[in-house]
This record gives C-alpha cells, sequence and structure tokens, in this order.
C-alpha cells in the first residue's frame, strides 16, 4: 500500500504546482515590487523610486475618481441585485398559490429561471456589444426607441445614454443588475429549495403571513448564501473591465466621457498598454488587491450569523 | 359566471356539475392574489427585458444597413443571409475556433491538473500537505489585475523561448487560463474527494492497482458529479474571460495572425463599426456568437444551473 507512495505524490503535484507558481504567484509577488519602480515596461530600465507612485496615486484626480465610482458601484450593485434576485426567488419558489397547503412557486417557475440566466451565458464582451447598440443615442437605439414610442423622449432630442456625464454610469450598473439577477435568482433558489417544507407548513397553521415566512424563515436561513452573493458581487464592482472598456466613449479602454465611468481597471489597463507605465499600472493593481482583500474579510465578518442546522 | 354556481351550490351538487379542477385556495391569508398579479407583472416584465434586446439583435441581423441606422422599429424586408457572410468574412468564423481550440485545451489541462492537485492534497498524507493547500486556495482571493503587468512579460519571454508559448499564441493562453484556474478548481475538488469513501480506494489498492490507476480507475469515475459541476464553472469563467486575452492575445508584429478569442473580436469589431458603420454584420456576428450557447444552454440548463449553484455554495 505504501509502496511508490512518494514518488506518486510528487509525479502529480508537479505540474500543477509549477504552472500555478509560475503564471499566478510569482506574476503576484512581482507586481509588488514593480510597483516601487518607474518601469515604462518597454525596456529592462527601471529605478527603485519607493512609494513614490502611491503618492502619485493619492493626487492624481483621474484615478480618485475611478476609485470612487469602483465604491459607488460597490454600494449599488450588489444592494439592488440581491434584492431582486431575492424577491424573484421568492416569488418562484415559495410565492405561488399552492393546492392543499402545498409550498410551491408561481405558474411558470421553471420557464423564467431558465430566460432569466441567459445572460450569464453569454460572454460579458458580447452582452457590451449588445447594449451598446441598445444605449445608442440617436433613435436607432433600443432604449430610444423604445422611449420615443411611449412618447416620454423627443424624437429630435433622444437621450445621450453613454455620452451623458450624469448617465453613463448608472447605464453600465444597468447592465450589470441585468446581467447579474438570474445566477443569483438561480442560487438563492437552490437554498431556499433546501429549506424543509414543514417549516412552512408548520409557520402557515400559526397563522403566518406571506411576509412574516419571508422575513422569519426565508431569510435567516438564507443568510449564508446571501453572504456568498455579497462577495461575489463586490469582486465584480471591482472588476466592470469589459463594459467600460467596450460600451463608453473615450482614447483607449473607454472610461469617457472626460472620466465620468472611469474605473481603476480601465485607467490601470490604460497606463500600461497605451501610457507605458508600467510601474504605475503595478501600483494600481496593489490597490485593487489591498480594497479586494479588505471587502472580502470585512463582508464576511460583518454579515457572519450563527450557523443554522436544520 | 361558474363562480357564482360554486359560492351557492353545495358540495356534492357540485361535484355534479361538471369535472374541474380543485379550487385554488389563497394561501397565506389575504391579500395574496393582489400580490400575485404584481409579482407576475414583474416577473413577465424581466423575461421581457432579458428576451426582448436578445431578439432585437437577432432581428437586426437580417436588416440593411440604414434600416438598422435610421429607427429602432424597423422590421427586415429581405431575410437573407447575406450579412452573416459578411460577419464570417470579417473573422468571426476564426474568433469562434480560437476560442473552441484554447477552450478545449485549458479545460483539460484544467480538469486533469485540478483533479490530480486537489486528489494528491485531499488523501494523502505527506510533509507539506496543509501549506500547498493553502497556497492554492489563497489564489482564489486575489484579482487577476494584481498579476496583470508582470504576467504579459512572462508570456512574452516564454515566446522567446518557443514561439508557440510566446504572446497571441494558444499554448500561452491555454496555460495561463489553466493557472488561473487552479485554485477554485483544486479547492472545490479537494473537498469532494475528501467526501468519497475509503474503502473501494482500499480494496483496489489491495489488488494490486497502483496510485495513479486507482486514480483514473476507480476515484476519477466516482468524481464525476464533483468534476461536472466544476467543469461548467470553468467552461463559463473561460468562454466569459476578456481582461486575460486583450492582455495577451495581441499581435506582437504587423504580419502575424489574428487569434483573437470571440469576445474580443466582436468588441473589435464593434469599436471599428463605429466609423466603418457596417451595423448589420455586427448583429450578425453578435448572433453567430450567441446563438450556439443559448442552444448548448437550454439543452443543459439544468445541468449548468445545478452545477453552476453547487460550484459557488461550496
Amino acid at each position: 500500500m505504501r509502496h511508490g507512495k512518494y514518488p506518486f505524490i510528487v509525479g502529480f503535484l508537479f505540474l500543477p504546482i509549477l504552472l500555478y507558481v509560475g503564471l499566478v504567484l510569482w506574476p503576484y509577488a512581482q507586481t509588488f515590487g514593480y510597483s516601487l519602480t518607474d518601469w515604462s515596461g518597454q525596456s529592462q530600465e527601471m529605478n527603485f523610486v519607493g512609494l513614490d507612485n502611491y503618492t502619485k496615486l493619492l493626487g492624481d484626480e483621474v484615478f480618485l475618481g475611478a476609485l470612487w465610482h469602483n465604491l459607488l458601484l460597490l454600494a449599488v450593485l450588489p444592494v439592488a441585485t440581491i434584492l431582486i434576485a431575492l424577491f424573484f426567488a421568492f416569488m418562484l419558489n415559495v410565492g405561488g398559490k399552492g393546492g392543499t397547503g402545498g409550498v410551491q412557486g408561481v405558474a411558470g417557475a421553471a420557464f423564467y429561471k431558465v430566460v432569466f440566466f441567459f445572460p450569464q451565458v453569454l460572454s460579458i464582451a458580447i452582452l457590451a456589444v449588445l447594449w451598446q447598440a441598445v444605449y445608442r443615442s440617436d433613435a436607432a437605439g433600443l432604449a430610444n426607441g423604445a422611449l420615443i414610442k411611449l412618447g416620454l423622449v423627443d424624437p429630435q432630442h433622444p437621450m445621450e445614454w453613454l455620452n451623458s456625464p450624469n448617465l453613463v454610469l448608472w447605464c453600465i450598473m444597468g447592465v450589470l443588475v441585468w446581467g447579474g439577477v438570474g445566477f443569483y435568482l438561480v442560487l438563492f433558489s437552490a437554498a431556499m429549495q433546501s429549506i424543509p417544507k414543514d417549516i412552512y407548513e408548520a409557520a402557515l397553521l400559526d397563522g403566518a403571513k406571506r411576509g412574516q415566512t419571508f422575513f422569519k424563515i426565508t431569510l435567516p436561513l438564507l443568510w449564508e448564501t446571501i453572504q456568498t452573493a455579497w462577495v461575489y458581487l463586490a469582486i465584480v464592482a471591482m472588476d466592470a473591465f469589459a463594459l467600460v472598456a467596450s460600451m463608453t466613449p473615450g482614447r483607449t479602454y473607454g472610461g469617457g466621457p472626460d472620466h465620468h465611468s472611469e474605473l481603476m481597471s480601465t485607467y490601470l489597463m490604460r497606463n500600461f498598454l497605451a501610457f507605458g507605465e508600467a510601474g504605475y499600472a503595478c501600483a494600481m493593481g496593489v490597490v485593487i488587491f489591498f480594497f479586494t482583500l479588505i471587502l472580502s474579510v470585512v463582508s464576511l465578518r460583518v454579515t457572519r450569523r450563527e450557523r443554522i442546522e436544520y | 359566471m361558474s363562480t357564482s354556481i360554486d359560492k351557492t351550490g353545495t358540495v356534492p351538487a357540485q361535484r355534479s356539475v361538471k369535472p374541474r379542477p380543485p379550487v385554488k385556495e389563497a394561501r397565506f391569508g389575504d391579500g395574496g392574489g393582489v400580490l400575485n398579479v404584481f409579482s407576475h407583472g414583474f416577473l413577465a416584465i424581466w423575461a421581457v427585458m432579458i428576451i426582448f434586446p436578445l431578439a432585437w439583435v437577432v432581428l437586426g441581423s437580417f436588416k440593411t444597413d440604414s434600416q438598422i441606422n435610421t429607427s429602432a422599429w424597423s422590421w427586415p424586408t429581405e431575410w437573407s443571409f447575406k450579412n452573416f457572410g459578411t460577419a464570417w468574412e470579417k473573422g468571426i468564423g476564426g474568433y469562434f475556433a480560437n476560442t473552441l481550440i484554447v477552450l478545449a485545451g485549458s479545460l483539460t489541462l484544467t480538469m486533469l491538473l485540478g483533479a490530480m492537485a486537489a486528489y494528491v492534497l485531499a488523501r494523502y498524507e505527506f510533509k507539506g500537505n496543509r501549506p500547498i493547500y493553502f497556497l492554492f486556495v489563497a489564489g482564489a482571493m486575489f484579482p487577476v489585475y494584481l498579476a496583470l503587468v508582470p504576467l504579459f512579460f512572462m508570456v512574452r519571454n516564454l515566446g522567446e523561448i518557443s514561439p508557440y508559448l510566446g504572446l497571441n499564441s494558444y499554448a500561452g493562453l491555454i496555460l495561463v487560463y489553466t493557472a488561473y484556474s487552479l485554485p477554485f478548481t483544486v479547492f472545490f475538488l479537494h473537498s469532494f474527494f475528501r467526501t468519497l469513501p475509503t474503502a473501494i480506494h482500499e480494496a483496489a489498492m489491495l489488488d494490486g492497482c497502483s496510485h495513479s490507476r486507482a486514480f483514473f480507475r476507480v476515484m476519477v469515475p466516482m468524481a464525476k458529479p464533483g468534476l461536472i459541476s466544476v467543469g461548467i464553472f470553468n467552461v463559463l469563467g473561460q468562454w466569459n474571460q476578456y481582461i486575460l486575452p486583450v492582455t495577451l492575445m495581441q499581435p506582437t508584429s504587423a504580419g502575424e495572425a489574428d487569434h483573437s478569442m470571440l469576445a474580443q473580436g466582436l468588441v473589435n469589431l464593434a469599436l471599428q463599426s463605429g466609423y466603418k458603420s457596417d451595423a448589420p454584420a455586427l448583429f450578425a456576428g453578435m448572433t453567430i456568437a450567441m446563438l450556439p450557447v443559448l442552444v448548448v444552454y437550454l439543452s443543459f440548463q439544468r445541468q449548468v444551473q445545478s452545477g453552476l449553484t453547487s460550484a459557488t455554495l461550496k
């Protein structure tokens, strides 16, 4: 039984570890080092400049704006997505009119679950191109076309969705919520279905109303899943690169108009690949890393509840 | 009209009138009806909001340029597939093939290496087991942006060793996809292998099975549900990948072949068409990129949904 154990262990672990350390961990570690240099990325020439890149970041209006946009996304996106998904999940799983006391979803629940999930299987870049066509600033865009049909918008002056400084970030958020709800709906549905039906039935016998069963039973038992969803959405909010880079106006990797939809990720890519400021871009990568780290730790702590076994 | 009969008639009389489904009672006390109308309305609106833009794009791929550019509500006049041909010529076919090649390679490699590492870490005791496991798991926490700049130069240097591994190469991207999929794959399969019974494995070993034979012949088949879950997760993750190909799959010299992934190529086409204005080809390209995925999803939607949720909730 013990024969050949160690050669086997080494043989099975060698390639995965080589690949993982070489292409993931080593670049991660290098970024911290490069962020302390003035490296342009084009040549091998680099000088140690200490924390200069970080102090420069603190005074960089564009980066601070991008950071603010990421924080705004972070505040709105998880709340909006989770609330809508929870509402839908409740309707689809326990909100329907039951037969004789049974707990079930509304009619057509299976259909809705399949359709709402569509955006998840389509690549986010494809969705970006699609929504760019929807948000066109002339009457040929679907959003403007619909509003003109409803008489809400003057055909001569359609809405400038993605070109408007005040609207552009909300347009991006709309797409993120639109695309994300389906996945979290399915996630919450799975969690709701694992809640024993007799808990609901007992509550119904005791005369609980729909709202009460939701807040007193479903929500507490779902807490851990909501927490998971929160962390995932926080990571999405720190990213959102594909949408901004391909939907919004602006020189290389979007972010326009006039940096009003700039995110840390788009600014990082522009500094790296267009401006040739690799060291500065690395410093941004480190900032994104610490934000993500703090976020996951905080959201895991804040939302921690006692685990309920059933 | 039937409700008045129901209310007045006694129960046996009601049965004799005609067979009909049992009257549905509103549960959760009063007010359920109003809320149901409201929620049904909301669900239906959301469904329309999902389906309508997709259908609009598919319709757009049959329109002419001027039809697309004048009004959102024009209806295609001639149902020809000309636009699909144009889109294909603009490279969509090639992008599709590139994506499939890379996905086939990276998925196979991810599953193989991930399962191997997870298996050894989950079922063998040796010095350094825990540190290696935590090393893997830690990678799942880090955003890819942290690695982007050094990764670019790392892959470029790989290209100097062999042109098949460098920037704008399939193998290079396959290795990068695999490396970045490993943390989660190992994490998920680690807990999965731990739950499998030891008895069968021990019996196989007593029968003279070697360690690696026991893995491929006994453990992998037993771990199939877990492998499918994490496989679906990886298919979607690597299919949706955008930042890595944008960074790594760019031609380093003018004459080099365009190895763009589908998403990347489509975005380039969209940015281009802003100037050249070939909206029908763009819509056709989107349709080509969307429809196969939707068809596959619709055929396997149960597995996709359950696989993805179990992978996420681990």
